[in-house]
């Protein structure tokens, strides 16, 4: 495999519709290894995906794939393996089939021997001859990443791959995407999670509102973000004492008791989501919900472009 | 021609609902034809005029590919499962000839038969036979015509009823020359000729004509679907 075979270059690249601007004047390499692209929703993820994989030409600039432009060529596709976000297979296929049709459209040698390599991948074996309309939603997507993986592409592109899969499911695929990345390929997965981009990629690309707001190492994008305050959103069986006993947790800065549960502003992250079982399981009470609010992930944002800049 | 693109088609063709709105007209074609037979036998000029002209040609034939020939490209573009073929390094010639492949195979089918029946029961074998071939030509125009639609605008469904319904069943009959661009004309010039002209059928479309017209939509409608497939654009959510 080439070095050029896997590189990903966009130059000044926009993309807008109409008045509205979704990917503003973005210039990254993606070479080799995982690589992270961050951003909350609406920050032009999407739409920088579905340009890498030649589905939208820019409005401006520049973007290469493997060394050719990707739009208007499928021949880039020998190279890609594309898992695009929404959830589109044919349902009455089987997994094997729908595997096996992607080998025999990528015009493989032995497109039964890579489907059969593909799907051992992704741990759907037992699975492999039901069909598709009766998988879960992380079944479908392990599904699709086989059908994307089955002409061992040096480049792949997943949008938010992890969406609708279980705990075992995640690792499972985090795993998958690690190996990718150490033999040698280009990956790059979309999120809007900081959590699942911090144990993937060791590699962050960070979109907000259509601009490259961040880009490099995880762990210096992160260090910029420890002490920045997280905000909670819990519901307990009994907030009012869960409020009390998480006034003593360092890690906590402040707590709103509001109608809807408890709203805790949290220092560090790690730390009060490690303190927060333990204080509960000591106090009798149970969660019933946790979230990170929307509001605090566009702050995460926030802060890191005021941040960098 | 990718016969895994025609297989999925076929397939997914099939297996939709939408594949059962095919099937009451041509089961009343061949039902109302039994029926005028056993009732009048011997006016079939009378009654072959209604339902092969009538049902058959402006209805059956145009309705028929109309739901065939917007399903095979754009329920896929609709439902999204189009990336997983276009993200292949396939040359878009070879998806929309493939769609293209079913779209007519299953229209010929689903509205030659019937017509076939009719025309046998009516006139002759042999005029039913000009009837296939009339569809075999219709088939290829408007399917050409519909898949065309289909990625061109999000409603192909609407502007093709509106062609069959305003254009060929209302103007073509208000306003002779506009015939010269209706499909349903070239079906009716070719079956006549092939099935021995009975004149049950009329139209001032000649045959040379109708086979030229044929080719230029098949022609224009193929390639104009294989470059709209070159530039197809991901839209939806942009996150």
């Amino acid at each position: 495999m080439d070095r050029q075979d896997r590189l990903v270059e966009l130059r000044n690249v926009s993309r807008w519709y109409g008045n509205v601007v979704a990917v503003n004047d973005v210039t990254m390499t993606l070479g080799a290894g995982v690589t992270g692209l961050l951003g909350p929703n609406g920050a032009g993820k999407t739409t920088l995906l579905h340009m890498m994989a030649g589905f939208l030409a820019p409005s401006q600039g520049t973007l290469t794939v493997a060394g050719v432009p990707a739009w208007r060529n499928p021949e880039v596709y020998r190279e890609i393996g594309l898992v695009s976000e929404r959830e589109a297979v044919h349902g009455f296929l089987s997994a094997w089939e729908f595997v096996l049709a992607s080998a025999k459209l990528h015009r493989l040698p032995d497109p039964a021997g890579a489907a059969r390599r593909a799907i051992a991948l992704v741990e759907m074996e037992e699975a492999q001859y039901r069909r598709i309309e009766t998988f879960s939603k992380g079944m479908r997507q392990r599904t699709r990443v086989a059908a994307a993986l089955v002409h061992d592409p040096s480049i792949l592109l997943l949008d938010e791959p992890f969406n609708g899969m279980d705990p075992r499911q995640r690792i499972h695929m985090m795993d998958l995407l690690h190996r990718m990345g150490r033999e040698g390929r280009t990956v790059l997965f979309s999120s809007h999670i900081l959590e699942e981009v911090e144990q993937v990629s060791g590699t962050v690309q960070v979109m907000v509102a259509g601009r490259l707001a961040a880009s490099g190492d995880y762990r210096s994008i992160r260090r910029l973000m420890t002490h920045r305050p997280h905000v909670f959103a819990i519901h307990s069986t009994d907030d009012r004492r869960l409020a009390i006993a998480l006034m003593h947790e360092e890690s906590v800065n402040g707590i709103d008791v509001e109608k809807s549960g408890l709203a805790v502003r949290a220092g560090d992250y790690g730390a009060f989501t490690r303190a927060l079982p333990k204080i509960a399981l000591r106090e009798g009470v149970r969660v019933r919900r946790l979230t990170p609010s929307d509001e605090s992930l566009e702050s995460v944002f926030s802060y890191l472009i005021a941040g960098v800049q | 021609m990718n016969l895994t693109v025609a297989r999925i088609t076929a397939r997914a063709l099939l297996g939709r609902r939408r594949f059962l709105l095919l099937v009451p007209l041509p089961i009343l074609v061949i039902g109302l034809t039994i029926l005028a037979k056993a009732v009048a036998p011997d006016s079939a000029d009378q009654w072959g005029l209604a339902i092969i002209n009538g049902l058959g040609i402006h209805v059956l034939l145009p309705i028929v590919a109309l739901i065939v020939g917007t399903a095979v490209l754009g329920a896929e573009i609709d439902d999204g499962t189009i990336v997983h073929i276009l993200a292949k390094p396939l040359h878009r010639r070879e998806i929309i000839l493939a769609k293209l492949a079913v779209a007519v195979a299953v229209t010929v089918v689903v509205s030659a038969v019937p017509m076939f029946i009719a025309g046998a029961v009516a006139v002759s074998p042999r005029y039913g036979l000009g009837l296939v071939v009339g569809c075999v030509i219709g088939s290829l125009a408007y399917c050409s015509f519909f898949v065309l639609l289909s990625l061109l605008t999000r409603r192909p469904v609407l502007l093709g009823l509106l062609y069959v319904l305003l254009w060929e069943s209302l103007l073509t009959n208000l306003l002779s020359s506009t015939r010269v661009l209706s499909v349903a004309h070239y079906s009716i010039a070719v079956a006549e000729s092939v099935g021995g002209s009975p004149h049950l059928l009329t139209t001032r479309v000649s045959v040379p004509l109708a086979l030229v017209m044929t080719g230029v939509f098949t022609l224009v409608g193929t390639l104009l679907a294989i470059d709209r497939l070159r530039s197809f654009t991901l839209t939806g959510e942009t996150s």
